[in-house]
């Protein structure tokens, strides 16, 4: 099984990356926070997978914390940033 | 088999289902025109594929009080997905981040008026 995991690991590193690419060449704020929102779910995606290959749980608490405030940075950038591009096309 | 491969099974096939989604939603979010396709692509990590990776951990600790945090998790995600998504929508919308020519149908705009805010 550790080979699917760390076969799993890999995937989501790979998808790390293009989501990195999208969030680099944007071209607003938005589709960077859409990439953000992407990227904190593949970082409690590969906490999850580090704890089932090290079987501990010391990283279950993290992945509650992450989940929960995960949404702040989307939401306040949506509401307050994204008024700086009014009128720019996307 | 007893339960321990079957566990072990689960997990694997969650896991590399949960991956192989998350991937799926790097490429979408690359390769999709306009924000709201590219939104469409972003909810597939961030409720399914976080789902099945989920309950594959959840097989392999068992136990009430790991399997109650990571229903916390889910149930975080849940909660909070739409409501970003919502967010991050409305200000696309407001601020014309939308492609027009993309949508079907546009029952917001009559509502609106032009230039609204």
């Amino acid at each position: 099984m550790n080979v699917v995991i760390w076969i799993s690991a890999a995937i989501l590193v790979v998808a790390a990356v293009l989501v990195l690419i999208r969030m680099t060449i944007g071209p607003t704020m938005l589709n960077r926070v859409v990439a953000m929102e992407v990227i904190i779910a593949i970082v409690v995606a590969g906490l999850a997978l580090e704890a089932v290959l090290n079987d501990n749980t010391t990283t279950l608490p993290i992945l509650v914390v992450l989940s929960m405030v995960g949404f702040v940075g989307s939401v306040s950038v949506a509401r307050f940033a994204a008024r700086d591009e009014k009128g720019r096309k996307a | 088999m007893t339960w321990p491969v079957i566990a072990d099974i689960i997990t694997s096939v969650c896991v590399l289902t949960g991956a192989l989604l998350s991937l799926i939603a790097a490429v979408g979010l690359l390769r999709f025109p306009d924000l709201l396709t590219r939104m469409h692509a972003g909810t597939k990590p961030q409720v399914l594929g976080l789902l099945l990776i989920l309950v594959g951990v959840g097989v392999q600790f068992g136990g009430p009080d790991h399997i109650g945090m990571l229903f916390a998790v889910a149930m975080f995600q849940l909660l909070t997905a739409p409501i970003s998504a919502h967010m991050v929508g409305r200000a696309a919308y407001l601020y014309r981040h939308v492609h027009e020519e993309y949508l079907v149908i546009d029952e917001l705009m009559p509502v609106m008026g032009d230039g609204a805010e």
